[in-house]
């Protein structure tokens, strides 16, 4: 899948596509970005920087799980994206359609015919396989960056694994609300070795993370990152001895699947307020009615 | 020989500049030596160098750690320098601002060095910082409150808590009551030495203030120009001053 695509890819409409390289970025950029990936994936949790490219699209829409995924992209690949779990959410659909567009490349719904996955805030319900590559879009990669502004100490303090930060982090949230009330983004530490911000997937996702048999990258385009958990990596959640991590899940059912385990959107049904629960993982979902 | 810092031949120049030249002296274990001089003599060139949190042009600093392996701080890794730091010593600044988190809980900023060092146990690190909120006189209510709630005398003492929680041995003190109000100067000064006594700690402290290193230090370094121009304990510099500059310092006849 890292092959790289010598000869300009043509499509079959060459009046809309002619001006672009397969998956949009040229082959220069792809082997940069690939480069940066190797390294990410050699060194577990730890943020690679890489120069990041001008997509057309706006940061925050993704850019820099974009940019991992044009480089990881073949033609023989089938690409599943997802956006909070859902296939059919405006950022899911375009950046789908952007890469149907510039790679020709399969698309699907489905989680489990998928080779690439690319997704925002979830990491999907049905367990990846070897082979997968799961690619996160990321805002922020330094889990560090709110407690030390200054980028040149966070880079020491991961040099040095000095993390006692990361836990003050956590001191003051069980002293201000009582529990660890961190719910997104929840740190962890990777390989025991660099403590690495997950994206904002919900920690219920977070066991997901550990010992997965796909290959999961994380690219942040503003800040011109990425860093990788390669298959099989170890991967904990940060907590205290009386304040254990706890993955946490509305306490109700689906009411579209009847699924007890997967993790729910609330949405209000009527003007009374009254709430309902649905599988945030739409694919899950409807693969199970 | 039971010195816990040697220091010989020390000096740091920034560019042109003299910061402190060729500086030679013993820290005991167990003792507070004062640095005093006027403003610029190049008390806090000395002090950053011995600490390492500047590079040294010339000269040598041997640490006795606690395994009694003797160091030389001017050649040992960035690593181990930053680890001593949260761990042997502790830098008392002159502005607390400089020495805490201000938008952390006191307790947050207390607890910080041990959770560096691997503490997991919420309830026990929270009656360590309430231990130490009342070692350094802060009512323990103020536990949950941020640094920028407390009075500046409040905030130093606070400061004094986060760097002693781990038991460093060594203790480097930037004009601690300098910006503070003569009557909580006084309150602060009587808390440091019942600290300072009470775990006998070895000390550097550098002031301008000769009232401050009367009532803390067993001998004294006079600095002028970034040289040192008298030495000896404390009582004798202050009541039989050697040197003329010391003589000046004393009669007060300098205003710093
Ligand atoms: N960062 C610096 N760059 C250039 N000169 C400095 C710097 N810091 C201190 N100095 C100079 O070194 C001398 C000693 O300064 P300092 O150690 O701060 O003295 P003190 O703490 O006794 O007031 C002074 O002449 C000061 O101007
Ligand atoms: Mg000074
Ligand atoms: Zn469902």
């Amino acid at each position: 899948m890292l092959k790289s695509q010598k000869n300009k890819y043509t499509k079959e409409d060459p009046l809309e596509h002619d001006e672009y390289n397969f998956a949009y970025l040229d082959e220069q950029t792809k082997r940069m970005i690939r480069r940066a990936i190797l390294k990410a994936i050699a060194i577990p949790g730890y943020q690679v920087p890489f120069s990041s490219r001008e997509m057309p699209m706006p940061y925050g829409w993704g850019t820099g799980g974009v940019q991992v995924t044009a480089s990881c992209l073949c033609p023989t690949d089938t690409l599943k994206v997802i956006d909070q779990g859902a296939d059919d959410t405006t950022n899911a659909v375009s950046i789908r359609k952007f890469f149907e567009k510039t790679a020709n490349i399969n698309t699907t719904d489905d989680t489990n015919s998928a080779s690439i996955i690319q997704t925002r805030h979830r990491i999907p319900e049905e367990p990846l396989k070897e082979g997968q590559i799961l690619i996160y879009q990321v805002p922020i990669p330094e889990p560090l960056r709110f407690l030390e502004p200054r980028e040149t100490e966070t880079r020491i303090m991961h040099a040095l694994e000095e993390y006692g930060l990361m836990h003050v982090k956590l001191y003051e949230d069980i002293t201000k609300h009582g529990h660890i009330s961190t719910a997104y983004a929840y740190p962890i530490k990777v390989e025991e070795r660099y403590v690495m911000d997950p994206s904002p997937i919900p920690k219920f996702d977070n066991p997901k993370l550990h010992n997965n048999e796909a290959l999961q990258l994380f690219g942040a385009g503003r800040e011109q990152r990425i860093y990788a958990i390669p298959p099989y990596t170890k991967v904990i959640s940060l907590d205290f001895e009386d304040y254990p991590f706890e993955p946490m899940k509305a306490e109700a059912i689906c009411s579209i699947c009847g699924s007890n385990s997967s993790y729910l959107d609330e949405i209000i049904i009527n003007d009374k307020g009254d709430k309902s629960y649905i599988c945030s993982d739409t694919n899950y979902c409807e693969k199970r009615k | 020989m039971n010195n816990i810092l040697s220091v010989k031949s020390l000096t740091k120049t920034y560019g042109h500049q003299i910061g402190c030249n060729d500086i030679s002296f013993d820290l005991h274990e167990g003792e507070v030596i004062g640095v005093v001089g006027e403003s610029g003599s190049g008390k806090s060139t000395l002090l950053s160098c011995l600490a390492g949190r500047l590079k040294v042009d010339k000269g040598s600093i041997k640490f006795k750690s606690r395994t009694d392996v003797k160091e030389e701080l001017t050649e040992i890794t960035e690593v181990r320098r930053r680890y001593l730091s949260r761990t042997d010593w502790a830098f008392v600044h002159q502005n607390p601002r400089d020495g805490l988190r201000m938008d952390i809980s006191a307790g947050g900023n207390i607890t910080e060095r041990l959770m560096a060092l691997g503490q997991r146990n919420y309830s026990s690190l929270r009656s360590k910082a309430l231990n130490w909120l009342s070692k350094v006189e802060i009512s323990t209510e103020r536990i949950d409150d941020n640094p920028t709630t407390f009075s500046g005398g409040m905030q130093q003492r606070l400061q004094i808590a986060r760097n002693l929680i781990t038991e460093p041995r060594l203790i480097f003190m930037d004009e601690p009551t300098g910006g503070l109000d003569v009557s909580v100067q006084a309150k602060l000064l009587d808390l440091l030495r019942k600290i300072v006594i009470g775990l006998n700690l070895s000390v550097i402290i550098v002031t301008h203030d000769l009232g401050v290193v009367r009532l803390l230090a067993d001998r004294l370094i006079v600095m002028k120009s970034g040289e040192v121009v008298e030495t000896g304990l404390t009582d004798q510099v202050l009541d039989d001053p050697q040197h003329e500059y010391t003589q000046l310092l004393v009669s007060s006849v300098l205003q710093f």
